[in-house]
């Protein structure tokens, strides 16, 4: 396998084996298209993101004198009368307890009260109900997303910079963008509640997404460096060529990052049963898999597709063309004078 | 091999990060030592619990707090926690009446000052001054020699201001021995007698105040720094500075304007006119009265003398979030656990170390030993974060939530990018036909930029987000930068060094088949051909479409070296003219 492995990367260096990354844009930039509408409109359709309590504010119980603090007890008594929620159970000043879920209806909130009540051997009143605030409020958002937009600015044009154009910034930014759309959309899709992990989550994937083009770009720099020079392959294909010759650092790189994050959503979150790992993760194994896929899908197609119709490509592609032809016939010429 | 040489050079590089590795391991023995610092890193409210504060705002005039005044003092306290420190703090309203703060530990009695500071700040001009002691009985002015207003006060300098009853209260006020009782917030409009409380400098001063020039609500920012001198220089003076908003910055030119006419007819710089000091009040208390050296006509006045580090920048954080016309009461103050059931973060834990085991696997499958190099990096990398994070928690109150734990667990995706970066030129300069050694330091050369300008962006992101965002983003910035900077310092100065020396070792050097860098596995072609034949560039096969690529890699591998270049040719030939033809319509 290993050996596989390795002349897998061989026939990829060398261009012997090559996957048409750029030639087949269309359908990338199709399949990109639908997701990210289908990321946009299926959330709009379930009704939007299921927002946690950190965002919505919810409800509060506060139970004093407890017979015990098991925190387990106060999860049971919500989980019971609201399914799939996530009680935030904690133990406050020795013997009172504090439990806060999501808005609760009327009925909701009087049942639970109940079942608090037998959970930690309480009398009626003992147990008392009010409405909290979100602890991520408006404030909070409002910061985060101008620092984003700060962040994704100053990136653009240090890129812009470092590549010496602005259209891999572009090319870059834009399979930033399918990354977030797609992550977005199926975590919507898999109803799991937003919390703030989650928003960790989505900043976590947004800087892997830009730094793994930027590896890939890298490389693509190189390779095109002396382009006008070269009458080999052309703009896009030399493009193509460097996104295959990364393709197994992109492999690697990715299963070494996904690994962990798999195995605290599948064995941690899916089997033993770690439910306050489970969104942070699963907006990490998703994010991760669309951002690698999107440099190699996405990113580089779109960069060579931006380029190539630059008057100096456009030569330089006329050059590769002739300079095949001109093989071609010598080829055609003299088949079986190749040297030995 | 000579002294300076390249395997000295690498072993000097190691032996660095030895030694870096070494002060932080001593700091941090020193900070347990002393008792500050512990072994452990602090862990955040969701993993350790701390303490609950209740917080019953005041709104000036007694009027009931509404909903924009509990948002504007949530994210006033936020601020005032995230300044001291990356503790992240969770800060929510209750019944939308009360804001209930909760911090990882227990607070300092700084912390909770912070908190509970009231906010309402403003400035008046001050129209008389005095030492601190409230004046003797006996001496205390008869009713019939107290001054008298003239004449209605037309500005707030105006001494008119001053009426019996002001005065007789600026009298008996003691300021070295002031009454905890908490007064009844003062009217705006009106004179104020007041103190400046006593600091380790200076005695208590009292003072009567005009009213209300300029309102807090029109700082806009406020920083501190060292004083420049004449010619531009640093000097040993610390400085305030202020920034007024438009309204702030027209109202007090026309204050100073006033102010500088006393300043001037007092004599300048030797003259002692209290009316031309303006006093900056904080909860109806002066924090500072500064004379008015000049007329500020841009509503950034610099405020001088006599700070030190400390008091500067307490005044400009006074300064600063004082912008807000809400003080709270601390109704409760209770212990609070983690919010995390333990059992669960076990599970999560395990999880994450069976994910780490599946990397060195997969590490070692993949790279065979050159694997082990990253393991061991990973591993100095870890080291290097945690005494990080320990000696952060010790001088940053840096506490590690859940999302940090995660963080953690997914850097080790982006650090180890880096090697996998690094080996992957290694490998593609030895499909080239270098030597081992120089194809370690050419594939360095490389590797280096695109690990540079791939970090850059995290340092970025990390950077832009720690300054501008609060809260828990603030707290995931500071991972993030934290865990791409250790990163950075294991690839330089471990990674690479250690390939340098490896590079000379039998076992790598001669590229043996389990040391994951075999020439003969990775293909390579070797520059010189023997026969006097050097590979010219044109022979690099180029982009090739196999129609049937499963058959011709199974008859490749059957045919000899020479057969198999000889078929690459022809196939590279025939491959691009079909190609052309395919395009050239």
């Amino acid at each position: 396998m290993t050996t596989n492995f390795a002349t897998f990367g061989n026939e990829l260096y060398t261009g012997k084996r090559s996957y048409n990354f750029v030639a087949s844009k269309k359908i990338w930039f199709l399949i990109a298209a639908v997701a990210v509408a289908l990321s946009i409109l299926l959330p709009v359709a379930k009704g939007g993101f299921n927002l946690g309590i950190e965002f919505r504010g919810g409800s509060e119980f506060t139970v004093s004198n407890v017979k015990t603090t098991d925190a387990v007890l106060g999860e049971k008594a919500v989980t019971d009368v609201v399914e799939g929620s996530i009680p935030r159970v904690a133990n406050v000043a020795g013997t009172t307890m504090r439990i806060q879920t999501d808005k609760l209806t009327d009925d909701e909130t009087l049942r639970i009260k109940e079942g608090l009540t037998t959970a930690y051997g309480v009398t009626d009143n003992e147990v008392t109900s009010t409405f909290v605030g979100p602890t991520w409020g408006a404030d909070v958002t409002k910061q985060a997303l101008l620092g984003l937009v700060i962040f994704v600015v100053i990136a653009a044009v240090l890129m812009a910079l470092y590549f010496r154009t602005w259209k891999m910034s572009l090319s870059a930014l834009v399979g930033m963008l399918v990354t977030m759309f797609v992550t977005a959309g199926v975590y919507a899709l898999s109803d799991f509640e937003v919390t703030p992990s989650a928003i960790i989550g989505f900043l976590t994937v947004l800087s892997y997404s830009l730094y793994d083009t930027v590896v890939v770009f890298d490389k693509i720099r190189e390779n095109t460096a002396d382009i006008d020079a070269s009458t080999r392959r052309t703009f896009a294909e030399e493009v193509n060529l460097a996104v295959n010759q990364t393709l197994v650092r992109s492999i690697n790189t990715m299963m070494v990052a996904i690994l962990p994050v798999g195995a605290i959503l599948f064995i941690g979150a899916g089997l033993l049963g770690a439910g306050t790992l489970r969104d942070l993760s699963l907006a990490l194994f998703v994010g991760i898999l669309i951002g690698t896929a999107a440099t190699i899908f996405i990113a580089a197609p779109l960069y060579a597709w931006l380029r190539q119709g630059e008057p100096l490509l456009v030569k330089q592609a006329e050059r590769v063309e002739r300079r095949r032809v001109e093989v071609a016939a010598k080829a055609a010429a003299a088949p079986e004078s190749a040297p030995a | 091999m000579a002294r300076t040489g390249p395997k000295n050079s690498a072993l000097r590089v190691l032996v660095w990060l030895g030694v870096i590795l070494a002060v932080m391991t001593a700091v941090l023995a020193g900070g347990t030592v002393a008792g500050q610092a512990s072994w452990a890193p602090k862990l955040a409210l969701d993993l350790e619990g701390g303490t609950q504060m209740i917080l019953a705002p005041k709104v000036e005039g007694g009027s009931d707090i509404n909903e924009d005044q509990l948002n504007q003092a949530v994210a006033i306290i936020r601020q005032r926690v995230d300044g001291s420190g990356v503790a992240e703090a969770e800060i929510s309203t209750q019944s939308g009446r009360n804001v209930v703060v909760s911090l990882p530990g227990t607070p300092s009695k700084e912390t909770r000052a912070l908190i509970q500071a009231s906010a309402d700040m403003n400035f008046r001009p001050v129209l008389q001054a005095g030492a601190g002691a409230a004046v003797p009985t006996e001496s205390l002015t008869p009713d019939d020699q107290l001054p008298k207003p003239t004449a209605e006060p037309t500005n707030s300098s105006d001494i008119n201001w001053v009426t019996p009853e002001v005065y007789k209260k600026f009298e008996t006020l003691d300021c070295d021995n002031p009454s905890q009782d908490k007064q009844e917030r003062s009217d705006p409009a009106k004179p104020l007698v007041t103190c400046e409380p006593a600091t380790e400098t200076s005695p208590a001063i009292k003072y009567i105040l005009g009213p209300v020039e300029v309102k807090g609500s029109n700082i806009k920012s406020s920083s501190f720094q060292l004083q420049q001198g004449a010619q531009g220089a640093v000097t040993n003076e610390w400085a305030v500075n202020i920034q007024f908003d438009e309204q702030g910055t027209a109202k007090f030119k026309e204050v100073t304007e006033r102010l500088y006419q006393f300043f001037v007819a007092a004599g300048g710089e030797t003259g002692s006119d209290p009316k031309a000091q303006f006093a900056i009040v904080l909860d109806d208390q002066v924090i500072s009265a500064p004379r008015s050296l000049a007329v500020i006509t841009d509503g950034r006045p610099q405020i001088t003398g006599g700070f030190t580090e400390e008091s500067a920048k307490a005044l400009s954080d006074q300064l600063r979030f004082g912008a807000l016309p809400i003080s709270f009461d601390i109704q409760s103050e209770q212990q609070i656990s983690a919010t995390l059931g333990g059992e669960q973060l076990k599970m999560g834990l395990l999880a994450g170390v069976i994910g780490l085991l599946l990397v060195v696997v997969y590490s070692l499958f993949q790279y065979r030993a050159l694997g082990l190099v990253t393991i061991f990096s990973l591993v100095v990398a870890g080291a290097l974060t945690y005494l990080a994070i320990a000696i952060l928690g010790w001088t940053e109150n840096y506490r590690l939530s859940l999302a940090g734990v995660a963080g953690l667990i997914v850097a080790i995706g982006q650090t180890a990018d880096s090697f996998i970066v690094y080996f992957e030129r290694i490998r593609d300069e030895l499909r080239e036909g270098r030597g081992l050694v120089s194809a370690v330091e050419n594939g360095w050369k490389r590797a280096k930029r695109t690990v540079l300008a791939s970090k850059a962006v995290n340092l970025l992101a990390a950077l832009v987000l720690y300054f501008v965002a609060v809260g828990n983003v603030r707290g995931f910035a500071f991972t993030l930068g934290l865990t791409a900077i250790a990163d950075l310092i294991v690839v330089f100065m471990f990674t690479h060094p250690t390939l340098r020396l490896l590079a000379r070792t039998k076992f790598f050097g001669e590229g043996h088949r389990f040391s994951g860098l075999d020439p003969k596995r990775l293909g390579a072609v070797p520059l010189y051909r023997g026969a006097g034949r050097l590979r010219t560039p044109d022979e690099k096969p180029s982009v090739v479409r196999a129609k049937n690529t499963g058959a011709a890699a199974e008859a490749e591998r059957r045919m000899t070296i020479a057969e198999r270049r000889l078929a690459e040719k022809q196939e590279q030939l025939a491959g691009s003219s079909k190609s052309t033809s395919k395009e050239g319509k």
